[in-house]
């Protein structure tokens, strides 16, 4: 009990087939962010400073769906956000719509200590990222290969799939789909070998017991333009205050409903749960059909894992010398 | 148990001073809704439309920060957001960043029930407008003089304020007692319960007054300015970031649900506990009929009423 403690994900739903390496990769990844972290908070860097630069190296690699390597919308484009908050006092600051922007994360955090406001979205943050003088690139720079493919076959998994987003039917119940797509797991809509979730995410406690909760992503896979999901959304995919500090990956429209975040944290203060039982609570009664996870800490140095998905990328490291990195359950 | 409805226009340093040429208009654009609402209730109307309907007629009010009337950017255009939540099944949608759409509440609703998301926002919510065929007119439909007045005021005094300041009156004396030069009203909102406990909620507003262009506030972030669960809806207005912050309604509903308070009870503990002073109000009714309407701004222009017959419309403290 007590000490600092972190914890990272890239993403809850992974799918159950992804090949060998490329499961490798993202523990490799995963460590070399718990490593990042672990250093700055022996240096005693506060937990704000230190859920951004692990954000930062996430949004950097191409391995998951936020900054480079972003998932793409239905255009062919990239739309990013970010949330980060800071626990005590519970400032806080997001981002929407970034199309040039390299670390979103850190162009939320500028809005939350350099403008009048929280939230910032689509052109009015991008010319705030203008003036704030960060770095930015050509959209083409978050463009991977990989995702041009995964929004083709997206497209093409929609024109089987129904429009309309309709609950707990899967591809096996059409019909005209039934052969075409072997692995049954969904979410939202698609098949997890095209959906792959995977926005990022860092929760820290420091040494003073100080919380801090950023999360970053690329979106939804052949999401239309302009729209906003979990990550950018403060009680939904990201939540800092006093008593802990949580961010959420998965199914965006679930987590919003859900509020899913601030939920832990509610469910703390108000039902007098800790953590983990919290953590477990929200996930079980909070999601309905809905699919998602979550990584959070607590100021008394604990850290929580939950979803209810198959898999998520996770990892973490307390100051008594823990860490791990995992996959599966 | 019974119906109730709540609406409201808006929670900030309303001067007492109000002078009535400004206080009429308001009052029974309150009352106007207030009825509508009622109406449709007696009518067995779900409350999903019927809190849809009420705030359209807010929206299209010119008397309040929402649809025509909305505080204008630092850019001098209107960019509207709104939210609308169903509170058996929990499904939302929320628009941001709007300049033409005439209703963007009526958007909002088609976000939820004719796209796979929850959130649409700026071009691409624009855009979704066009292909859904809603009204939109020139984005200079929403100004009024008064807001280009507010605005402004607000670059001399190099202030952004969630608006209702007296444009003409320049009554300073209640604009500098607020730290922050904040003069905080802005946002409708409306909440209703059927006698079948089936609860809903829906909020709209132009933002605050000389905001940065791209800035969204609290009303269209689910659990902050809004919210609605099998125990309550709430609506809430006042400071954007205060209330996103404190994630205002979802928290009333939390407090009732995991702490067993009452609505009353919660919302007097969010609004009085978990904000500063002067930042927010809310709007709430629950699943068994109750209704709520409380602040901690100098006003909150607000109507409500139940199917037992109470009804109060009003802007300052009840005494």
């Amino acid at each position: 009990m007590g000490g600092w403690a972190i914890a990272v994900h890239g993403g809850a739903g992974v799918d159950p087939n992804l090949p060998q390496e490329r499961q490798e990769e993202a523990k490799q990844l995963l460590t070399r962010c718990l490593n990042l972290g672990t250093s700055a908070l022996r240096s005693s860097l506060p937990a704000i400073d230190v859920v951004e630069l692990v954000v930062r190296e996430l949004e950097t690699d191409p391995l998951f769906n936020s900054g480079r390597g972003s998932a793409l919308t239905a255009k062919g484009t990239v739309e990013m956000e970010a949330s980060i908050m800071d626990g005590p006092r519970r400032r806080c600051g997001a981002v929407s719509g970034l199309t040039t922007v390299k670390n979103p994360v850190s162009l939320a955090r500028l809005v939350m200590e350099k403008s009048p406001h929280s939230y910032l979205a689509f052109s009015g943050a991008e010319e705030f990222a203008m003036q704030q003088g960060v770095e930015v690139v050509d959209n083409e720079y978050f463009i991977t290969e990989e995702n041009m493919g995964m929004l083709k076959l997206a497209k093409e998994a929609n024109t089987i799939v129904f429009d309309y987003r309709i609950p707990a039917l899967g591809l096996e119940t059409c019909s005209a789909g039934a052969g075409a797509v072997e692995n049954a797991l969904q979410m939202n809509g698609l098949p997890i070998s095209i959906y792959a979730p995977e926005t990022v995410g860092c929760v820290v406690v420091d040494g003073q017991g100080r919380c801090a909760a950023a999360t970053s992503t690329g979106g939804l896979m052949n999401k239309m333009s302009g729209r906003i999901g979990d990550s950018p959304l403060i009680g939904a995919g990201t939540y800092a205050c006093d008593i802990c500090a949580v961010s959420c990956t998965g199914e965006g429209e679930a987590i919003i409903r859900a509020t899913l975040a601030r939920d832990v944290a509610a469910v703390m203060e108000y039902k007098g749960l800790e953590l983990q039982d919290a953590v477990d609570y929200v996930i079980k009664e909070r999601l309905d059909e809905g699919k998602a996870g979550m990584i959070a800490v607590s100021r008394n140095g604990e850290v929580a894992y939950g979803f209810n998905t198959t898999g998520m990328f996770r990892g973490c490291a307390t100051e008594d010398g823990f860490m791990e990195v995992g996959i599966w359950e | 148990m019974g119906w109730a409805i709540a609406l409201h226009g808006g929670a900030g340093d309303i001067p007492l001073s109000l002078p009535p040429e400004r206080r009429a208009p308001r009052e029974a654009a309150l009352r106007h809704c207030l009825q509508l609402g009622v109406a449709a209730l007696k009518a067995k109307q779900p409350p999903l439309d019927v809190v849809e309907l009420v705030v359209r007629e807010l929206e299209n009010s010119p008397c309040f920060n929402a649809g025509k009337g909305s505080v204008l950017t630092t850019q001098g255009t209107v960019e509207m957001e709104a939210c609308i939540m169903d509170g058996n099944t929990k499904n939302c949608g929320a628009v941001s960043g709007l300049s033409t759409v005439v209703n963007a509440i009526s958007l909002a609703r088609l976000v939820m029930e004719k796209t796979p998301h929850i959130y649409l926002a700026f071009e691409g919510a624009e855009a979704f407008a066009r292909e859904q065929g809603v009204e939109t007119v020139d984005a200079s439909h929403f100004i009024t003089p008064e807001n280009i007045e507010r605005l402004k005021q607000a670059k001399e005094a190099n202030r952004v304020q969630i608006d209702y300041t007296q444009p003409i009156q320049k009554d300073l004396q209640n604009e500098t007692h607020i730290a922050s030069g904040d003069s905080q009203i802005g946002t409708v909102g409306c909440v209703a319960v059927d006698d079948q406990g089936n609860l809903a909620s829906a909020t709209s507003t132009g933002g605050l007054v000389n905001k940065m262009v791209g800035r969204i506030g609290d009303t269209p972030v689910i659990g902050a300015g809004i919210y609605a669960n099998r125990f309550c809806a709430v609506s809430a207005t006042g400071k954007g970031e205060s209330i996103i912050r404190a994630t205002v309604a979802r928290d009333v509903a939390a407090l009732m649900e995991y702490k067993g308070l009452s609505l009353k009870e919660a919302a007097a503990y969010v609004i009085e506990e978990c904000v500063p002073k002067g930042d927010a109000g809310l709007v709430a009714v629950s699943a068994t009929g109750e209704v709520t309407m409380q602040f901690n701004t100098t006003g909150m222009f607000r109507a409500c009423a139940t199917e037992d017959g109470f009804s109060e419309i009003g802007i300052w403290p009840s005494v």
